[in-house]
């Protein structure tokens, strides 16, 4: 059992639970809305009004009040500090979000952000006038074709799903330049939901594969899906169940047998980021999630960057743009012509996530390449510890060891009323973020558990006491206390049907008494 | 290594206690043939100091735009960012935490996300906006996905004034999405008349267009909606909105735009924000996340994500849109900025741009050979100059201003444009700013 916040001296007084006159409770603070807190006149800025001058607005200027609200400089600072403290974060504890990858991420890699040299330059400058920029998105594409074995990288997608859809339009891109038109793509059915959508948008009938008995691809199912009509499998390799495709070769060969391709999702790629290149699973295309392997900041969701490494095959449609590297020095390619004629063009604004570059490039090099194995090791290690640990109290849906996430489903639950949703809620209470609940879908009541390398071994000792009593707890028939769960907590459970039959998505104000006698 | 926690001891510890004799074994599912034996070629760790120096030096070689005259615009735009706004989105409740799926411990960023949907949905005018997408170029892609779920047909007419970006990246989804669209030629203000018909799923325009041009599209949105067609209203500025009467008003059905002139940096184009509105009947088909009212279990008011039976981690395939990762902390830094500014603030801050924008025209205008593109304009305006502005442009930084986007940037082969210079003021745009680029143009067009 945990110890640490036992009493150290006689208790003074008895628990006392009582309603507070504010609604707080000590350091939780009842927080209103930033439009609740009007007080007409207020600014938190100081700006001079502009001298006198002749609008050129061409008679459009705006009429009437938008209806924002003034606030001064400490009432939005004690706003926004006092929402932070409502939030659950990766620098706060344990955020065993499977498949997320809820790394550290260091302070240096913000710090190096906000230089000037690279926050405060303008993607339309002269390319004259940014040649570090270059250098800098350079230096990180050297770094990802290494670590990933592949000739080529793609770095303009905003996040994952944005990789994925540019993964499978140069794959489209490609086919429909050998004049191959092919309506399939085949993704297992423990894939992200991410992939099928993917696969949906770029025009594909999505056929799902089911997992075989030890929770990777069913080879002999694939090999019945197989055909010419195949634009792709979407494989995540280590897959959602936190397990390594073994017959990952024999797959590839399959598939590039019908003259289909490759694509590897790379959400995963901690698990094997230096110590495997994803260019010897002979895949074509693979993207990288920057803000999970490379630790930017998740950011409440958002932003992300999401890389693709492509194939030679690929290559020449990755979006624009490029740099390449001509007879003096790094060149920027920003239109279809000549070498990038056969690009499939533009999937964002600009170059990219630059500010994602800079805190993904600070990682890795402060890792440097014996760091980065070290990171896969340590973060397999700790996963394969907790499944170890709780082999006994939770039921391991898939034997043998895993990779940097492990799997259970609800079996240790039959029978004492308790669902994965209650003893994620409970886990809350104990100060965890809960593990991925539900997901992936092969098994039942999934709780999918990602430690990453961050986690040290008390770190994770705790958190096994933590699930070992709360296991006990359910086994012994306290549902009352799952059910309720979580308590300890800015608000309980929410009613989450009543907010999506009845939406209320923004703040309006209360009609005065006379709109509402009207 | 400073950022790894697990000591020598701990590793042989817990090898021990998962039955593993090397960490090797760990990795025994991975075909022989595809495991490294040691680190890749690249090189070792570096402790703070080094990577501090090695990344400082990358950024040295880049003129920043704080250190000279700076008139570049052109869908991303240099204001000022106060100090409040980058400390709060650095605190580690923030910074640190995922998408909110556990909403008890998540009302932090679930509050702040419903501030921003309001504050997106007054300042634009329209009902309803989303938790953010990823930036104002892919919020035009799917503004034009929508409006092609919405009314069933599959052709979108591009104005000739949409960001140029904001046309490709349109054209790369359609291509692969699977529909059409036909793209106006700059500078745009064609004759809606003549667009629209009925195939058309939507209109796209800019407000104020990629050239600056401020123009009253409720005639346009009129001729849509009689032909059963949608108006998207696309903004690049977004502090314009502070000034100038909201694509609400004009009649837009749908509202993309790029927040980042408020609370982010330049950032050499990315991360920014996304913003996305709409009406409230059309709220089903909207991409993205949302995030709604509702009460907990102590009847409490709280927040949750909601709508999400349209998202991707439910639908899978039959999905609205692929998207999962938004841009929380870019809209974050939004709502912060647009908190502090407020009513007065916002409202003050797009008069100082305006005026500073109708001054420097009314400068360059003096200019022989130069003349004013505009009829009318916010902050940003186009100059046509007697000579291709690609070349002037470099000319100014040699002179150490950076003067502003040559058009044949975006539009290399289009010679119509070829002497088209996009200018931008900021409230952070000098008298003495001014002056240089004057005395530059003037110096270089004699």
């Amino acid at each position: 059992m945990n110890d640490w916040s036992r009493a150290v001296s006689a208790r003074q007084s008895s628990d006392a639970s009582y309603e507070t006159f504010t609604g707080n409770r000590g350091l939780q603070i009842e927080e209103t809305l930033i439009f609740e807190q009007d007080s007409p006149g207020h600014c938190g800025v100081d700006l001079p009004e502009p001298a006198p001058f002749t609008s050129r607005l061409g008679g459009l200027e705006r009429q009437g009040k938008i209806g924002l609200p003034g606030l001064s400089e400490p009432q939005v600072v004690r706003h926004f500090t006092r929402l932070s403290q409502k939030n659950y974060a990766i620098d706060a504890g344990l955020y065993p979000l499977g498949s997320c990858t809820m790394k550290h991420n260091p302070r240096l890699n913000e710090k190096l952000a906000r230089l000037p040299g690279l926050a405060d330059i303008h993607p339309s400058q002269p390319v004259s006038t940014v040649p570090g920029a270059f250098e800098l998105i350079d230096t990180l594409a050297h770094w990802l074709k290494t670590l990933t074995g592949m000739p080529a990288i793609a770095l303009s997608p905003a996040a994952g799903a944005h990789g994925e859809l540019c993964g499978i339009m140069c794959i489209r891109a490609a086919l429909e330049a050998r004049g191959d038109r092919r309506v399939r793509v085949l993704v297992p059915e423990s894939a992200h939901g991410t992939n099928p959508a993917t696969a949906a948008a770029c025009g594909y009938t999505v056929d799902p594969i089911p997992a075989d008995a030890t929770g990777r691809v069913d080879g002999a199912a694939l090999e019945a899906k197989l055909g010419s009509d195949v634009a792709a499998l979407m494989l995540t390799n280590p897959n959602t169940c936190g397990l390594f495709e073994r017959e990952i070769l024999d797959i590839a060969e399959a598939v590039h047998r019908v003259g289909a391709f490759f694509y590897c999702d790379g959400a995963n790629f901690n698990a094997i980021v230096g110590r495997v290149r994803p260019a010897d699973l002979a895949i074509d295309c693979m993207h990288l999630n920057l803000h999970k392997t490379f630790s930017t900041p998740h950011g409440g969701g958002g932003p992300g960057s999401g890389p693709v490494a492509l194939s030679e095959a690929l290559a020449p449609f990755a979006p624009l743009p490029w740099i390449v590297h001509g007879p003096e020095g790094l060149e920027l390619v920003e239109h279809k012509t000549g070498a990038a004629e056969k690009s499939l063009g533009r999937l964002k604004g600009f170059h990219g996530q630059m500010g994602m570059f800079v805190r993904a490039l600070a990682y890795m090099m402060s890792h440097g390449s014996d760091g980065l194995r070290q990171v896969a090791e340590d973060a397999v290690l700790n996963a394969n510890y907790l499944r170890a640990r709780l082999a006994d109290d939770l039921s391991l849906s898939f034997p043998g060891p895993c990779m940097h996430e492990v799997l259970f489903d609800d079996r240790f639950l039959k029978d004492t009323g308790v669902t994965t949703l209650d003893f994620a809620k409970a886990l809350i209470d104990d100060g965890y973020h809960p593990m991925t609940m539900y997901f992936p879908l092969i098994v039942h009541g999934a709780l999918l558990i990602e430690p990453t390398e961050t986690e040290g071994k008390a770190s994770l000792d705790r958190f096994i006491a933590a699930v070992k009593a709360l296991t006990a707890a359910a086994r012994s028939g306290d549902t009352a206390r799952f059910r309720a769960a979580p308590v300890h907590t800015p608000r309980r459970r929410l009613d989450e049907t009543t907010a999506a039959r009845k939406p209320l998505l923004r703040w309006r104000p209360e009609p005065t008494r006379r709109q509402a006698a009207e | 290594m400073r950022y790894l926690p697990l000591t020598a001891s701990d590793r042989a510890e817990m090898l021990a206690a998962v039955a593993a004799d090397s960490i090797d074994a760990l990795f025994s599912d991975v075909p022989e043939a595809a495991r490294l034996s040691g680190p890749v070629d690249l090189p070792r760790a570096m402790g703070e100091i080094e990577v501090e120096r090695l990344m400082s030096r990358m950024a040295a070689k880049n003129v920043a735009a704080g250190s000279v005259p700076f008139f570049i615009g052109g869908g991303v735009y240099r204001h000022h960012i106060p100090a409040a706004v980058d400390h709060l989105i650095q605190r580690g409740e923030f910074l640190t935490s995922y998408t909110p799926y556990q909403p008890e411990i998540s009302q932090g960023t679930l509050q702040y996300l419903f501030e921003f949907q309001t504050q997106v949905a007054l300042l634009t005018g329209m009902e309803v906006a989303n938790a953010s997408l990823y930036d104002g170029a892919t919020a035009c892609a799917e503004a034009v996905m929508m409006a092609n779920r919405v009314t069933g047909r599959r052709r979108a007419v591009l104005s000739g004034g949409l960001h140029p970006h904001y046309r490709e990246v349109c054209e790369t989804y359609a291509r692969f999405v699977g529909f059409e669209v036909s793209a106006e030629e700059p500078p745009g203000g064609e004759d809606p008349a003549c667009v629209v018909d009925r195939g058309t799923s939507c209109v796209v325009v800019q407000y104020p267009d990629f050239f600056g041009e401020v123009r009253d599209y409720s005639e346009l949105a009129r001729i849509c909606h009689d032909a059963g067609a949608l108006l998207v209203v696309v903004v690049t500025e977004i502090l314009s909105l502070g000034a100038v009467r909201p694509p609400g008003e004009m009649g837009a059905d749908i509202f993309a735009a790029e927040g980042q002139s408020l609370g982010n940096a330049l950032n050499f184009g990315g991360p920014h924000v996304g913003l996305f509105a709409t009406r409230d009947r059309l709220v089903r088909q909207m991409p993205g996340r949302l995030v709604g009212q509702t009460v907990d279990a102590a009847g409490r008011r709280g927040w949750v994500l909601t709508l999400s039976t349209r998202e991707q981690h439910i639908r899978r395939e039959r999905a609205t849109s692929n998207i999962c990762t938004n841009s929380g902390l870019c809209a974050l830094a939004f709502t912060i900025h647009l908190a502090l500014l407020g009513e007065a603030g916002l409202t003050r801050l797009a008069r100082l741009n305006h005026a500073a924008a109708v001054s420097l025209a009314g400068r360059l205008e003096q200019i022989p050979g130069i003349s004013l593109l505009n009829r009318a304009f916010f902050n940003e305006f186009a100059v046509r100059l007697p000579r291709p502005a690609a070349k002037v442009v470099e000319v100014l930084v040699g002179k150490g201003v950076l003067a502003g986007v040559p058009v044949s940037r975006f539009y290399p082969k289009n010679d119509a444009v070829g002497d088209l210079l996009l200018v931008a003021a900021t409230e952070m745009t000098t008298t003495e700013d001014m002056d240089r680029l004057e005395a530059g143009l003037r110096e270089v067009l004699s």
